[in-house]
């Protein structure tokens, strides 16, 4: 069958299981549009305001459902509003296949207008990225992009398309969805090495990731923690991996980590790292990290196994398969010391929660848990209100935080949770700040005509929070440009945008503006007041190790 | 720091050097030769890369460098293990004063005339960097005009391939 560029790249979308895109037209990808139009039966398009919130949407999509986001735009500017987008998903380990347009091969190279170089931008930012040069070409590279995006460890990949590719014709047959490089398990030497030093261990701990979560261990995980009796604890990217009230779950670690879980992981002799990597957001000083613990490593890319000082036996392979090898070779064991240890850090951690009734931000989210359902979604933006949601959200299934990580884009969530709603089917919460929501605002036009149904949650002290807090503790209270004296009533902003919203101050009215929300149809907004001078504790300062972890602040 | 000499088999396709290059400035290495060129068959290039840095952060670079889809294979050449040399073109002051010494130089070290004129004589110079280093010392008695090095290329001593390390 002979069909266009343009027609080759939407029916190999089709053809690879893609039923929803989020993106935005313009002059160099208008013949994509045309075979949009042309096949709107078998592939929905969402029109974002602007090209990064259709980034982070295709992003939200891929992280709610392990499936690949697709984002389309054209050349020039449409091309570089993606790249804060495709960074997100790069430093989160998200499949993505992001798609502009160009000029044609002919006016590549003279500055003609709208015409980037977006292939040499997003190479630090992609695992690969194409320029097809001719129309052959296009079928199969739209394949491999979406092979290779789900390949070994995720991330986004980049297809530059000039306009004359778009238009020419070839013959196109239609192939099966590309399968990603099949996943394997660790070496038995490995596996048997790793056994020795879990086997040997007398406080074990186990420390997973968004990786874990990509390989869907859950279950294995957990057996592996009944086994040998240990803790466990995970990094941001991991939160909704085991359920959150599980009895040996102790929650996210690092600099903003539960106190026992980070404690926990500081004092094990025996660390077992799961599709995670110790970014310094979780070690702290590299130099006095969790000293006496021996690591075994499963990681599916083999350039985190080295990162860190200590003893490590590293396994490049797939969590799940490796683990199912792994545990016939564990034994049994209990260890009543290490779980009294855990108990008392449990019991610190309790004494220095932050019980204070009213708005608080404990308070705040505890009240939106009571409204979850099991698979409701949640996304964040990123400062405060991001960690607060990360230590108190309750999760029953995976994939339902839906949160920006090691790249930490304010702007993400209102992309990221319109994503995720499409992706599941569900309504999904977006938990966002002042700040953050300020930033992609925009998207609430998207989610309005579309009507999405979110519950957006917006945490308002009128101050870029994280950063005052780095600057009441570490700068002398020089409020630097992070107080937010701007006169937006957000309610009213809501309802400009054709959506409904509401103003809280105590918690029994967030609790039933929460009801509203959960029953409206479409976007309903709750500005939510909370104080300027709450705190994000615990904290490890910057550089500092868990012996300098900050528990409370003043009185 | 360690100077480092390592072979990347590559798919040969336009801005796959970008690619690996891009790799080293990400991680702050500063290379100091670097050659390019098609191997015994088209669709493979072979890049050559020198570099100092330490053993950690090669390896570190070494692991990531295998993550690019167009890399086929790496191979870290060692110098016991390995025949290495590099080109030099080097264009000296044609002096009547000198020119005696500096041919007895050039011929001392085997170095070829490829060009002679009436101000000036180029040198064609082959060898292990250590060779064209002490070449470029001695001609530093005299007046060098301009000189210009390839870099260098390396293979493993026997038969073994850098093919037969990978999984293409």
């Amino acid at each position: 069958m002979r069909l266009s560029g343009a027609d080759i790249i939407v029916r190999t979308l089709i053809e690879q299981g893609c039923r929803v895109v989020f993106g935005y037209p313009g002059g160099q990808i208008i013949n994509v549009y045309d075979s949009l139009y042309k096949y709107s039966n078998e592939i929905e398009h969402i029109l974002t305001a602007h090209e990064q919130g259709a980034a982070h949407a295709a992003d939200g999509y891929a992280r709610a459902t392990g499936r690949v986001g697709v984002v389309i735009s054209t050349s020039g500017p449409g091309a570089t509003n993606l790249v804060t987008g495709i960074a997100t998903a790069y430093l989160d380990s998200v499949p993505l296949v992001a798609i502009t347009g160009n000029v044609s091969t002919t006016q590549i190279g003279y500055d003609s207008f709208q015409e980037i170089d977006i292939t040499g931008i997003t190479l630090p930012i992609t695992k690969h990225n194409y320029f097809v040069n001719h129309v052959e070409q296009l079928a199969d590279t739209v394949r491999d992009a979406f092979a290779l995006a789900q390949s070994g460890r995720p991330g986004p990949v980049l297809i530059d398309v000039p306009k004359d590719v778009q238009v020419a014709m070839t013959d196109y047959s239609p192939a099966p969805p590309a399968l990603p490089e099949e996943r394997q398990a660790a070496k038995g030497v490995r596996i048997f090495e790793a056994a020795e030093y879990i086997n040997a261990s007398r406080k074990p701990f186990i420390y997973f990731g968004g990786g874990m979560i990509t390989s869907g261990a859950r279950d294995e995980v957990l057996a592996l923690a009944e086994k040998i009796d240990a803790p466990i604890g995970c990094s941001m990217m991991g939160i909704s991996g085991v359920p959150t009230d599980h009895p040996r779950f102790l929650g996210m670690q690092g600099m903003h980590g539960h106190y026992a879980s980070s404690m926990a992981m500081h004092h094990a002799d025996c660390i077992i790292a799961l599709g995670v990597r110790f970014n310094d957001r979780v070690t702290g000083n590299r130099e006095k990290f969790a000293k006496n613990a021996k690591i075994v490593h499963i990681d599916i890319d083999g350039s985190e196994l080295s990162k860190t000082v200590n003893e490590v036996r590293g396994l490049r392979a797939d969590v799940k398969l490796t683990l199912d090898r792994l545990l016939p070779l564990i034994e049994k064991t209990e260890h009543p010391d290490w779980q009294a240890e855990i108990a008392q850090l449990r019991r610190e951690e309790a004494e220095n929660a932050d019980n204070r009734e009213g708005m608080t931000p404990r308070r705040v989210i505890e009240t939106l848990n009571r409204h979850l359902d099991a698979d409701t979604p949640v996304a964040t933006d990123v400062g405060q209100h991001q960690m607060w949601a990360a230590q108190y959200l309750n999760f029953r299934n995976s994939r339902r935080f839906i949160s920006s990580g090691g790249l930490g884009t304010m702007g993400f969530g209102m992309g990221g949770a319109i994503g995720a709603s499409y992706g599941t089917g569900q309504r999904t919460v977006l938990v966002t700040g002042d700040g953050s929501f300020g930033m992609c605002l925009n998207e609430m036009a998207t989610a309005v005509t579309y009507n999405v149904p979110l519950v957006i949650l917006i945490m308002n002290n009128g101050v870029l929070g994280m950063v005052r807090q780095w600057q009441t503790l570490f700068f002398d209270k020089h409020y630097s440009n992070t107080v937010l004296d701007r006169k937006t009533d957000f309610v009213k902003l809501a309802e400009a945008f054709g959506a409904k919203g509401e103003a809280v101050s105590d918690l029994a009215s967030l609790d039933e503006a929460l009801g509203r929300a959960f029953q409206s149809e479409g976007p309903y907004l709750i500005d939510c007041a909370i104080d300027k001078d709450e705190f994000v504790l615990p904290m490890l300062p910057p550089g500092g190790s868990m012996d300098d972890i900050i528990i409370k602040v003043g009185g | 720091m360690n100077r480092y000499t390592v072979a990347v088999l590559v798919r040969n396709q336009y801005g796959v050097l970008n690619r690996v290059t891009s790799m080293f400035r990400r991680r702050q290495f500063n290379i100091n030769a670097l050659t390019v060129s098609e191997t015994e068959s088209t669709d493979y290039s072979r890049i050559t890369v020198q570099f100092d840095g330490e053993e950690t952060n090669k390896q570190q670079l070494i692991n990531q460098l295998y993550k690019l889809p167009d890399v086929c294979s790496i191979r870290e050449l060692r110098g016991e293990d390995s025949v290495s040399c590099e080109l030099m073109l080097i264009k000296m002051k044609n002096d009547g004063a000198t020119r005696e010494q500096v041919f007895a130089a050039a011929n001392a070290f085997g170095a070829v005339t490829a060009d002679y004129a009436k101000d000036s004589i180029v040198f064609q110079l082959v060898g292990d960097q250590r060779k064209i280093d002490s070449f470029i010392e001695l001609m530093r008695e005299y007046t060098i005009l301009e000189l210009c090095r390839t870099g260098i290329v390396s293979l493993e001593r026997g038969s073994s391939t850098i093919r037969k390390v990978t999984n293409i």
